[in-house]
């Protein structure tokens, strides 16, 4: 309402005021509009590339689809290695806003061990983004639920199902095979990083491991729209994965169970070669493990457990296993007698019982003489040399050879170098020479380490599969094949690469053959008890090796040496021998001798001839 | 304004003015209704995208434009006498109810802004926007302009004790609004430029310690968000980032309608709301924002011509204060989601998905309205 200082009111220079300061106040919009479309200008004009890039990669998601492994088998079709689906607990760490809780919450619903944090910690740091990390494995149906259930306060906790590999027969094939591992940090620099995009699992040891390429297959990639949650709402391309190739084995699961029924709870291996294809038939090491604990990263109790068992069961022994031959060097060093010419099949040495150097007092003794007090016979030939397992025959053929021949001619049986063999970790032994000796241990070689070396004693060292080979390269009378377990890929079959043969009249063949069948089926043969009941020729020798030094004239009794300190005991052998089609070689860990060794072959070489064990 | 043109002879003659035409009757200003119907249905268009397709949100928002326009009509018809009159005892309620809200309000993430009643929730500061700027307008209005010192002080009392009850809310965002709603009554009064730089100058001192004592440590948060998003990429950043994602994807002509991946893909938070110009940016591009700014800068125009139309310094004092308040909105809101200003909870006028602001603004407009037609013997 009108009041006295209206009438006060310059009506025309207010009007004048409020006119310069709507002017004013238009400039003021319309700068502050231009900046704002400044803004818009540089954003959706200026910059359109980098955002444009930026909502892409928002919106897109290039996925990796990890290849099936290819799976395992026997040659009969027995699968040893299998996929099996698995359910992994992964986080998308964009989607977390708080990791710490969002950890914490997870281990209320679901156990997550210390190392499966920090396998988590350690692929967090190296992830793309908006790439799910992987918490935990093998989820339970029961934690799966549990996950389900809370999935809705969990933003970015994906739960995913996997293919894992799986051993179905766990301990038996432990060491023929290898297994799988998750990827481990120095791994992830060397494998090729897009080919193992999503996936979480490599070829640790053995097979696994030596045909990984084969088996891993190549990666496949989809794009995919996902939303701001990282679900994905539609395929917008999508590059099939290349399965792994399967593999079949020569290993037969009946020969590898047969093997390992005889070695039973005692430490020891057992390798069986076909020597026509250079196949390995069976290939145990006990004791062995659960292949299955590696596959998702081995508790470390149960580790620790076998890391420092005194019974070494991650221990490889049939390819690591480094075992002085002991005599099972015999037919081999036969055969190096009769190449040099040293030797025929009917030379004879005298067999007093003992051996010594020519100018030297030490007595080298012959096992038989703690026995009978005497020597096998006044004159031995090659044939009792090799059955009776005669000392003093090879320390004569070794003195006469000396140790550089002894290695020139063994070293084609394969001794002394790694077989070849398509696994991991195989160790090479020693086929002791002078130099050897020279290069290794500084010193000379004196001659009374030839007289240990001709019977497989001192320096020389063989893994069980060396032995193997040998036997095999003996079985082939000469021809000789890099051992193989690999049959064929996606059958298509791998032949085993030849290596030069050795070549030699028959009758060399013949006259170790004779020595060796003998071995079984002679009536001295230091391996007779085989030939009860048996319908077929197989041909061994048998060897005995020393776990600790005996000294000069004492007399070892097994019942006065702790367990760990008895004899190996080993025993090598093919059959049939009229026309081989295994050999096999075997050690028993502190066995005592040999015979603890020989059953396990008849038992091994019955199953490949007849599918079956004749023996109870 | 073609319109408008036309009026202008007529309303020379005093007589002429008598009768007018259908719209001058009933206190509609045509231009201005044109160019809201034209943003209301731009908003509505672009709702719906930004809602995910979703009908019923913009039937929803359809119906808040229809209240708005009621509420627009209805305030037009009212005379600015009595829009003077009640003024000042809506800011005594409005102030009632800030008390009210601060003793039994209820809230919502840390801070207690809503009074309910009756199942109605609904924010007293949001009245206030209104009723400040009318207050400070009417008392203005009786005094000789530009204002003096004592009538300053009086206004700066009459902004002061609001915003601080809404400061304490807290609401620093509306407390400034609302704060700068009373500045610009003055500053269309005519205020003294040494008070203008005054004011500056003290600002710019108190910067400092406001950011010591006053501001909350997610207030600080925000600021620090805007000016470097990449420092806290999934949490405070993250909405910054994806909204200039969202702009700066869109380029020139925009992906489509309805094709914007930031906003459908959820990457862009609160898309119907307070950053829906991120939609509008993603899906029509340079070009849209554009067309939205020429729509926008129209109504601003013609709110300045109503102001240097009017016939009463109130109405003048108003008219500008309310084109400049509208302004503000859409500055403070399409600023924000480009990552020029820190994020506050300030809506882009009549596009943005909500009621309350809509009825507000649609209020505003309405005295907008009655001012552009107030009669020439009507109040000086």
């Amino acid at each position: 309402m009108p009041s006295p200082h209206i009438q006060l009111k310059d009506s025309h220079r207010e009007t004048r005021i409020n006119n310069a300061r709507t002017i004013l106040a238009v400039l003021l919009v319309l700068g502050l509009l231009g900046a704002i479309v400044t803004r818009y200008y540089a954003l959706q004009i200026t910059d359109y590339e980098v955002y444009r890039t930026e909502s892409e990669r928002n919106r897109v998601q290039l996925q990796p689809l990890p290849p099936k492994r290819g799976l395992i088998y026997d040659r009969n079709g027995v699968l040893l290695a299998d996929n099996r689906p698995s359910y992994m607990l992964s986080i998308v760490r964009e989607q977390v806003s708080d990791l710490e809780a969002t950890l914490a919450e997870l281990a209320e619903l679901v156990p997550v061990s210390d190392s499966d944090l920090d396998n988590f910690n350690k692929k967090l740091a190296r992830r793309r983004p908006y790439e799910a990390v992987p918490l935990r494995f093998r989820l339970t149906e029961a934690e799966r639920a549990r996950l389900a259930v809370n999935r809705y306060r969990l933003p970015g906790v994906v739960v995913d199902a996997q293919l894992l590999r799986y051993y179905p027969h766990g301990e038996l094939f432990s060491h023929a095979i290898g297994y799988v591992g998750r990827i481990n940090e120095r791994e992830v620099t060397e494998l090729d990083e897009t080919d193992y995009r999503g996936t979480f699992h490599v070829g640790k040891v053995g097979v696994e491991k030596y045909y990984e390429d084969i088996l891993h297959g190549d990666v496949g990639y989809q794009n995919v729209e996902t939303n701001a949650h990282g679900r994905v709402l539609r395929v917008l391309e999508r590059f099939d994965p290349k399965p792994g190739s399967d593999l079949v084995l020569h290993l037969d699961i009946r020969i590898q169970r047969a093997a390992d029924e005889a070695l039973g709870d005692r430490r020891g291996a057992v390798v069986a070669i076909d020597p026509l294809t250079g196949g390995v038939l069976a290939l145990v090491s006990k004791p062995g493990f659960d292949t299955n604990l590696f596959v998702n990263g081995i508790s470390s109790a149960d580790y620790s457990a076998l890391r420092d068992s005194l019974d070494v069961p991650l221990f490889n022994r049939a390819i690591q296993g480094q075992y002085p031959p002991g005599s099972t060097i015999k037919p081999f060093m036969s055969m190096a007698g009769l190449e040099s010419g040293l030797v025929t099949p009917q030379s004879t040495v005298a067999d007093p019982g003992w051996y010594s150097l020519p100018g030297d007092s030490r007595k080298y003794r012959d096992w038989i003489l703690r026995i009978r007090g005497t020597g096998h016979a006044p004159r031995v030939d090659m044939k009792m040399a090799i059955a009776e397992s005669c000392d003093v025959y090879f320390y004569d053929l070794g003195r006469r050879l000396t140790i550089d021949r002894m290695y020139e001619y063994l070293r084609p049986f394969g001794l002394g170098e790694r077989t070849g063999i398509d696994t991991t970790n195989e160790r090479r032994g020693v086929l002791p020479s002078t130099r050897w000796k020279r290069d290794a241990m500084g010193q000379p070689w004196y001659p009374g380490e030839t007289i240990s070396a001709s019977i497989g004693q001192g320096y020389m060292l063989t893994s069980p599969m060396q032995l193997a080979v040998a036997t095999s390269v003996v079985a082939s009378k000469g021809v000789r094949r890099t051992p193989r377990l690999l049959e064929s890929v996606d059958g298509q079959p791998v032949a085993a690469p030849l290596l030069e043969p050795i070549i030699v009249p028959d009758e060399y063949w013949d006259a170790v053959y004779e020595g060796m069948v003998e071995v079984v089926h002679g009536q001295r043969g230091t391996a007779k008890i085989l030939a009860k009941d048996i319908q077929y020729l197989m041909a061994g020798k048998t060897g005995t090796a020393q776990v600790i030094g005996i000294a000069q004239n004492s007399v070892y009794n097994e019942a006065d040496v702790a367990e760990r300190h008895r004899h190996h005991g080993l025993f090598i052998a093919f059959a049939p021998a009229e026309a081989p089609t295994i050999a096999v070689a075997i050690i028993v860990e502190n066995g005592g001798g040999s015979s603890a060794a020989t059953p396990i072959a008849r038992k091994v070489i019955d199953t490949w001839l007849f599918g079956e064990t004749t023996d109870g | 304004m073609a319109d408008y043109l036309r009026q202008m002879p007529h309303q020379g003659s005093a007589d002429l003015a008598r009768r007018p035409s259908a719209a001058s009757r009933f206190h509609i200003d045509i231009p201005l209704l044109l160019l809201l119907l034209v943003l209301t249905a731009y908003g509505l268009v672009v709702l719906y995208s930004g809602s995910g397709k979703d009908m019923g949100a913009v039937v929803r928002q359809g119906r808040y434009f229809l209240l708005g326009y009621f509420v627009m009509f209805t305030i037009a018809q009212v005379s600015l006498a009595r829009i003077m009159r009640w003024a000042p005892w809506f800011y005594l309620l409005g102030l009632a109810m800030l008390v009210a809200v601060m003793l039994v309000g209820v809230g919502a993430k840390g801070a207690q802004r809503w009074l309910s009643l009756g199942g109605f929730r609904f924010q007293p500061s949001e009245i206030m926007k209104l009723m400040l700027p009318l207050t400070v307008a009417c008392y203005l209005a009786d005094r000789s302009l530009p204002p003096r010192f004592f009538a300053i002080l009086v206004c700066l009392g009459l902004m002061g004790v609001p915003a601080a009850l809404i400061l304490q809310q807290p609401d620093l965002g509306t407390a400034l609004l609302i704060a700068a709603s009373g500045l610009f009554v003055l500053f269309m009064a005519g205020l003294g430029w040494r008070y203008i730089l005054g004011a500056v100058v003290l600002a710019g001192a108190s910067a400092w310690p406001a950011w010591m004592f006053v501001l909350k440590d997610y207030q600080k948060q925000r600021i620090l968000t805007m000016l470097d998003p990449e420092s806290d990429k999934l949490g405070a950043g993250w909405n910054i980032i994806q909204s200039k994602t969202a702009i700066g994807s869109g380029g020139w002509e925009g992906k489509g309608w309805m094709n914007g991946t930031q906003s459908h893909l959820d990457f862009l938070p609160e898309s119907h709301t307070d950053f829906i110009i991120a939609v509008l940016s993603e899906e029509f591009g340079l070009r849209g924002v554009l067309v939205l700014m020429g729509i926008y800068l129209l109504i601003l125009l013609r709110g300045f011509w109503i102001g240097i139309r009017a016939r009463t310094s109130f109405g003048r004092m108003m008219a500008g204060t309310l084109t400049l308040t509208f302004f503000v909105y859409i500055f403070v809101n399409m600023g924000m989601v480009a990552g020029l200003l820190p994020v506050v909870g300030v809506p882009l006028p009549l596009v943005s998905a909500g009621g309350t602001s809509v009825v507000t603004l649609m209020a505003g407009f309405g005295i907008l309205m009655a001012i552009s037609t107030e009669k020439s013997t009507g109040h000086r």
